[in-house]
């Protein structure tokens, strides 16, 4: 039987009222419904809102908490619809509970739209149920009192009640339907679009132990964990007795360690492996480091060892010349168009296999006893991860407590949880002793799941107008016969498919054994550099101003694309082009001699970004970014501008790492970046002072906004270097091309 | 070997060996977990505490140097978080995961006492070894102006269209 979202409130001891939500599975979970167990579940309440005697208000945040900003602005949603000041709202994590709060999982900048509704009724219904109390109270009809900053009144007999006085009786009263409950007009709105601070920050700015990586247990040890440098390789022998002896170690042992790590994912997040390794327990972390330098283990490298990033190129070389294997979306006659086009153009596009590094180390701790086991991690998928421990010990998930902490970053990269089925093995192996195990930045350079290379070989015709005729995009990416490894499918049928009357997107894949996975933005973290800085080529070729041409072909005659979830709005594309083409000038300012502006935008997580970066190339190819504008349409709300405007400028600085220094390449199978010396980050005096971020309010529901506005500065900077100095960056890190920053 | 140090104010003996960083030397043995570990290498800065006057990657310090010289972490940055910084930082919600926000603070915290005025380009090269993987740069620079009662543009506020 279908269920439907309601709600249930209970009156507290000594006053006050918890009302909690209750959310129909299946529309919660959406695409993930087939995660419900079978004959469905018996849902508990999802969202938490408590309202105190004294009219103070504690509302519980569901989701992980990365520097997303989640935690806040999932209950200012609640909080502005039960119409209370947001100084009186206490915010505290939710605990693991998937069967009272539905999907707790950070990614995908998914936390505003999945929510958004839900989380208004909630808050409506309570306020509504306040209302019904107070004129319960005065014998008034409901519909003459109002409500504001926590209080009900009603004008005619000048009388208010506080929230707080209400809630014992409000929460005595039927619930109200959901689906009448009156929201309000989004004029009325004090919270949702109020600068709100993180109430996280006066911990960390004093140092409070916030992290996974602070969890400290009476009797805890440390543990240290080497792996093999080939991903998924095993232990054929070590010199753990001679580890077991060194000073302050407690124990030394071998883990065999699960299945080959390669294509192990029945679904993402759920089918990491345990890699085998050797463990180390000692009485801190640094002695246990101390050992593991004097650690000799004799590796079984497995098939992987002979992955390199030189074979991959060259490979991807070869397949280029040869027909793609797999046919992935085409129309019209492309081998036509292109002959009879007035110009053709072709280009090949690279980028590489990158890393997440997250600030927070990998680390988890874990306490196993009598049977149960106890987990404290940063998680982006806590959930996952309690499966992930479950498969790999072969216990039951029910035995297993996961406590999630705020992380020092994710980016990704803890939607993947192997590091908590490693706390957990070593964990049952010191049975009764809790264990914190902490990898080295070294560790998580090259024991990553990392975003994938693609290469992307392009031939495009033009007709005599500068229009685009013909598209033919061949993408060399990795899989093994017809299946893609993880997170390197970017799918064919989306912009600028459609908008183009002969378009073919068929693929190539290279058999590989390198872990992938999500990083920021995944999907269009390299390809709106590949997509619009082709397209950058082609508004050059056709002599069009490239703002011009992007505008011309979003009013192409549209083609509607067969994928039922691509709701590509080109009217809103062209609002943030346009927005941002105005506020910074394009083509109207007088640029100094090696600077230039470049343009790009991006349809991702139901969002829409436009950006646009100045940037001046000296002579000795040092780069400064001076500026970038951003225009973001992420709908008819900013929940929380103080956070969103910080989202985008971290995701633009973020971007230019990419564009500059970072990837990871393979020799032997073994990654060969291993510290922030060949990972390299933007640092203060790289970033631009100024990043102008100017958000275009629609008619749409709100969406997400921690990963899209990351992909587009990738091209606008390279398509400004362009401009600047006549070079065309078709591969990025450009710092391998002799760039440097300023 | 025992060692007896002056942590925020405080004295504490500790045995470990000579070479154990101070790093770790806190955070596993004194409680103080506030310093955090980025790399272990030097190289990202979330270690910074206050040697004396000075900033230093307490990673790179074994506890042999650090001994005899006054340790302030961040912690003991202020007795109620009232720095001036720590108030800027709250002010202009400044971190994002806030992860190395510790060691930026204490960098800049240097950086004010040897120069309470400091300049965008003084900033540049005081806080150029702390990383930030949230890439928080342009709020870090500005509540680093704020707190030294420099008048700059604000960054952070949003202009919303429609």
């Amino acid at each position: 039987m279908r269920r439907r979202d309601f709600l249930r409130a209970t009156a507290l001891a000594g006053g006050g009222m918890m009302v909690a939500l209750y959310l129909d599975p299946a529309r919660v979970l959406g695409q993930e419904g087939s995660r419900l167990p079978a004959g469905g579940v018996n849902y508990k309440p999802w969202a938490f809102l408590t309202i105190a005697p004294d009219g103070t208000v504690t509302i519980l945040s569901k989701n992980p908490e990365g520097g997303q900003g989640t935690k806040m602005h999932l209950p200012m949603i609640i909080a502005d619809e039960l119409d209370v000041d947001w100084k009186v709202v206490t915010v505290e994590n939710a605990p693991l509970d998937e069967q009272s709060f539905g999907v707790q999982r950070t990614g995908g900048s998914t936390a505003t739209p999945i929510n958004w509704d839900p989380l208004r009724q909630c808050g409506a219904a309570a306020r509504q149920m306040l209302i019904a109390a107070a004129a319960q109270t005065w014998s008034v009809p409901a519909s003459e009192c109002t409500t504001a900053s926590g209080r009900v009144r009603h004008a005619a007999s000048n009388r208010t009640l506080g929230y707080g006085e209400l809630a014992s009786t409000a929460a005595a009263l039927p619930t109200p339907d959901l689906k009448t409950v009156k929201l309000k007009d989004p004029k009325e709105y004090k919270v949702i679009g109020s600068a709100v601070r993180n109430q996280d920050v006066p911990k960390i700015v004093r140092g409070e132990p916030l992290y996974a990586i602070d969890t400290k247990l009476p009797g805890m040890l440390y543990a240290a964990y080497e792996k093999c440098p080939v991903p998924g390789g095993k232990v054929a022998s070590a010199n753990i007795d001679e580890i077991k002896r060194l000073p302050g170690v407690r124990n030394a042992f071998v883990v065999a360690g699960g299945p080959d790590l390669t294509y192990t994912y029945p679904v993402c997040c759920i089918g990491v492996s345990l890699h085998g390794g050797v463990a180390i327990v000692a009485d801190t972390w640094w002695h246990a480091q101390q050992a593991r330098a004097k650690l000799k283990v004799t590796w079984n490298e497995g098939p992987t060892a002979s992955n390199s990033t030189e074979g991959f190129n060259k490979r991807a070389q070869e397949l280029s010349q040869q027909p793609p294997h797999l046919k992935l979306y085409n129309d019209g006659d492309v081998d036509g168009a292109l002959k009879s086009a007035a110009k053709t153009v072709e280009a090949a596009y690279y980028y590489p296999f990158l890393a997440h590094a997250p600030l927070e180390p990998q680390n988890c701790t874990a306490h196993y006893k009598d049977g149960k086991l106890e987990i404290w991690v940063g998680s982006q998928t806590p959930r996952e991860g309690r499966q992930v421990i479950a498969q790999s010990l072969g216990m039951p998930e029910s035995d297993i407590t996961v406590h999630f902490v705020r992380m020092g970053g994710g980016f990704g990269r803890r939607i993947l949880n192997d590091y908590m089925a490693e706390a957990a093995w070593i964990a049952r192996e010191m049975n009764g002793t809790p264990i914190k195990l902490l990898w080295s930045r070294q560790d998580d350079l090259t024991h990553d799941f990392y975003r994938p290379a693609g290469y992307h070989f392009f031939k495009a015709g033009l007709d005599a107008s500068g229009r685009i005729v013909a598209w033919n995009q061949h993408y060399v990416a990795f899989g093994e016969g017809e299946k893609f490894a993880p997170n390197t499918a970017i799918g064919g049928a989306s912009f600028p498919a459609g908008f183009i009357p002969n378009f073919a997107f068929n693929a190539s894949l290279i058999p590989m054994g390198i872990p992938t996975g999500p990083l920021r933005a995944p999907g269009t973290n390299g390809t709106t550099f590949v997509y619009q800085g082709f397209i950058d080529e082609l508004a050059v070729a056709s002599g069009k101003d490239p703002v011009d041409f992007r505008m011309a072909l979003l009013d192409t005659p549209r083609k509607l694309l067969p994928n039922a979830r691509d709701a590509f709005s080109a009217e809103r594309a062209k609002g943030v082009l346009k927005l941002a083409a105005d506020k910074s000038g394009w083509g109207k300012r007088q640029l100094p001699r090696g600077t230039g502006m470049g343009v790009a935008f991006l349809y991702a997580h139901l969002g829409y970004f436009a950006e646009i970066a100045e940037v001046s190339v000296d002579a000795q190819n040092r780069v400064k970014v001076n500026k970038v504008w951003v225009a973001a349409d992420i709908g008819s709300e900013v929940i929380n501008p103080l956070n969103a405007v910080h989202q985008v400028q971290g995701s633009v600085i973020d971007g230019m790492g990419a564009v500059m220094a970072q990837e990871t390449t393979f020799v032997k199978g073994r990654a060969q970046q291993a510290t922030f010396n060949e990972h390299r980050l933007v640092r203060m005096n790289q970033a631009p002072k100024d990043i102008d971020v100017h958000f275009l309010k629609t008619n749409n529901a709100p969406t997400g906004l921690g990963e899209p506005a990351l992909p587009p500065v990738i091209p606008a900077i390279t398509n400004a270097i362009y401009a600047a100095t006549g070079k065309r960056i078709r591969s990025i890190p450009i710092g391998k091309q002799g760039f440097a920053w300023a | 070997m025992a060692f007896t140090l002056n942590v925020n104010g405080k004295p504490a003996t500790v045995d470990v060996p000579a070479d154990m960083p101070l790093l770790w030397v806190l955070r596993d043995i004194l409680d103080l977990r506030g310093t955090k570990f980025g790399c272990g290498l030097g190289q990202c800065g979330a270690c910074t505490v206050h040697l004396g006057d000075n900033p230093v990657r307490s990673c790179q310090t074994p506890v042999s140097r650090a001994a005899g010289t006054a340790i302030t972490t961040i912690e003991g940055l202020s007795p109620d978080a009232s720095h001036p910084l720590q108030r800027a930082w709250e002010e202009l919600d400044v971190p994002q995961c806030g992860y190395c926000q510790a060691g930026q603070i204490m960098s800049a915290a240097a950086l004010l006492r040897r120069n309470p005025r400091p300049t965008d380009a003084d900033i540049d090269t005081a806080m150029g070894g702390n990383l930030c993987r949230c890439a928080t740069y342009t709020r870090i620079r500005e509540a680093i102006h704020r707190a030294a009662g420099n008048s700059t543009p604000t960054a952070t506020t949003a202009e919303v269209v429609r």
